[in-house]
């Protein structure tokens, strides 16, 4: 694996606020990076900053080991699908979409051709003659990837791409990009809050907070092996045990549940149920541990033969390999 | 549910405000243009189509023609001049843009026939101008710099750039600012994206600030009375001559009702040649 961009200790403050405190970053060649993070976190901001609308306070990007820090937008090989596609108004579907050929003066042959692979590609071409305004968000959405692929640029930064559409239409155009991304093989850098999203579509996943990366890792790594508290409370749901300073993370489905006179030797603490919630597939049973002031979520699933009810007193153990303890 | 009859109400005032004081007195002027002017310049109600056949003189339609080209290009000046400044004031912090605007909008607060004296005072021979010219010994003689149609074009400019100014920055203010960014990613130096994307995209501004601009340098009499002189008539002055001096009513009315189907047909003309452009725009 080659790296295609690498950020060198860049920072970035507004006004003397530092936003996005100095690190460095290196993504690779057709890898799809997601940064996940909750609003404000600085996510959009480093994506901005790699597309060049902002330039980083100190510090260096490079695109195949060029330096790219001061190259204005319209000189970088990337393109960007922002959020609310940001598509031209007064253009046809068409027109949106070889905008950026005829930026870069590519002959008209190859324009057309190109367009008519990227419309059906898309699935566009009924609607080619339409203006942004009469076609649907997804429809949309796709004139605004269009855009952006047709000038088979080395990298792909999406900013929130799927954020103003409605949860169905969401899920099915998560598995579209991802597949129009291992086809197309280009490098997608992708914003998002939604961890969801995250999950199901990145090679890597960066958790940020506050401006900082806190973990970059495989999904499955971030869910089974958080390093961090904000790591392990953000993605999913944890329980976290304090204890002279260190911090425990247990998933609430490695949390079994016993009765208090049964297999004594698999008890780690003991409490009372002090709710249980049902949830379809699952219940989910909180339990108020004696003599702490804590409470700790218990995934059960239907058949395990325990009922248990409100008041009821209960055991809790885990086994010692799913426990995650937290560095910071 | 709203219930809709009160909310039609709302409109009353100004639909009586504007039938009253604008459709009456446009009716009126329509019918008199087709009466007879009497020995002392009372209107006589008989009917004539006179009034009419006089417009084809060849002095008149001298004037109609100047009017038009003054109207044009103060039109297209103030394009030139208010869409940068529009511009600018858009780009800037905003804080320093209320300050801004409240400068293109002060001259509103002086009186309109005081700002064209105003030029008079700097314009004419022995004017602020000539004088410090003069006196650092760039020039000998003073310059004619009044009562002519450059000055007649400078004072209409001046008076009416900010209804150019105020329209396109409205337009500039609603344009999504990613729209700028998005033609920047796909290639687009600063000025293309202008062409492409900005312009198209601030149309609706240019197009309302040129026809405020054109409706109100047509018609305009002041400017030309002060600024210009005798020789620079325009057809507003003939007008007003007809109306004050002349007391030719009748054909007043009928040069009032030509000039405002000549500026109805220049602006139909107008929006053809924005459509035009758009779809040619569309086929490229």
């Amino acid at each position: 694996m080659k790296t295609i961009i690498h950020l060198d200790s860049i920072e970035k403050s507004f006004h003397g606020t530092v936003v996005v405190p100095s690190f460095s970053l290196s993504i690779e060649e057709g890898e799809f990076l997601t940064l996940l993070g909750p609003s404000g976190c600085g996510k959009t901001t480093l994506l901005r900053m790699i597309a060049g609308f902002e330039e980083p306070t100190s510090g260096d990007i490079f695109l195949d080991e060029k330096p790219l820090t001061h190259v204005p937008p319209y000189q970088r090989d990337m393109n960007m699908v922002f959020q609310q596609y940001a598509l031209f108004p007064h253009m046809t579907v068409e027109q949106n979409i070889l905008f950026g050929l005829k930026m870069k003066k590519v002959s008209a042959a190859e324009q057309k051709q190109r367009l008519e692979e990227v419309l059906q590609y898309v699935q566009l071409t009924e609607l080619r003659k339409r203006t942004p305004k009469q076609l649907s968000g997804g429809q949309q959405q796709r004139v605004a990837i269009a855009r952006a692929i047709i000038n088979n640029p080395r990298v792909l930064l999406l900013d929130e791409p799927l954020g103003a559409l409605d949860y169905q239409l969401r899920k099915s155009l998560q598995l579209e990009l991802k597949n129009l991304q291992k086809n197309l093989g280009i490098t997608f850098i992708y914003v998002t809050h939604d961890q969801e999203e995250a999950m199901a579509m990145s090679d890597r996943i960066a958790v940020m907070n506050k401006g900082r990366i806190e973990q970059i890792a495989s999904p499955a790594e971030i869910y089974n092996h958080p390093q961090t508290l904000f790591v392990a409370t953000f993605i999913g749901e944890n329980n976290i045990f304090r204890d002279n300073g260190t911090n425990t993370a247990v998933r609430p489905e490695k949390i079994k549940l016993y009765q208090p006179e049964a297999d004594k030797d698999k008890h780690k603490k003991l409490g009372t149920i002090a709710d249980a919630v049902f949830l379809g597939n699952l219940r989910k049973v909180f339990i108020r541990l004696d003599g702490q002031d804590m409470t700790v979520m218990a995934h059960q699933y239907a058949g395990d033969g325990l009922d248990w009810k409100v008041g009821d007193r209960v055991a809790i153990g885990w086994a010692q390999t799913d426990e995650v303890i937290l560095t910071c | 549910m709203l219930n809709k009859k009160p909310v039609k109400l709302l409109a009353a005032p100004a639909l009586l405000w504007m039938g009253v004081l604008f459709v009456l007195p446009m009716l009126m002027i329509a019918l008199m243009s087709f009466l007879k002017r009497g020995t002392y310049g009372q209107v006589v109600y008989e009917f004539t189509l006179n009034n009419y056949v006089r417009i084809w003189d060849p002095l008149y339609g001298q004037i109609f023609a100047d009017t038009l080209v003054v109207a044009i290009l103060t039109t297209v000046l103030s394009i030139v001049c208010g869409y940068p400044l529009a511009y600018y004031i858009s780009r800037l912090e905003k804080s320093s843009q209320q300050i801004w605007l409240l400068l293109v909008m002060i001259p509103f607060w002086i009186n309109f026939l005081v700002r064209s004296y105003a030029w008079v005072i700097i314009l004419r021979s022995q004017g602020v101008v000539n004088t410090i010219l003069q006196s650092l010994g760039i020039i000998t003689e003073p310059l004619p710099l009044l009562y002519n149609s450059g000055s007649v074009l400078l004072g209409m400019v001046y008076t009416l750039l900010p209804f150019m100014v105020l329209p396109i920055y409205v337009s500039l203010e609603q344009m999504d600012r990613r729209k700028l960014e998005a033609a920047y990613d796909l290639g687009a130096t600063p000025w293309r994206a202008f062409w492409h994307v900005t312009l198209p995209m601030t149309k609706t501004g240019v197009v309302t600030g040129s026809i405020l601009v054109f409706v109100s340098s047509i018609g305009m009499f002041v400017v030309p009375d002060v600024m210009g002189g005798a020789k620079s008539a325009l057809i507003g002055n003939v007008i007003q001559n007809q109306f004050l001096s002349a007391r030719d009513w009748p054909f007043g009315s009928a040069l009032s009702i030509v000039l405002m189907l000549l500026s109805m047909l220049l602006i139909l003309l107008y929006f053809r040649a924005v459509k035009a452009g758009e779809a040619k725009e569309g086929a490229a």
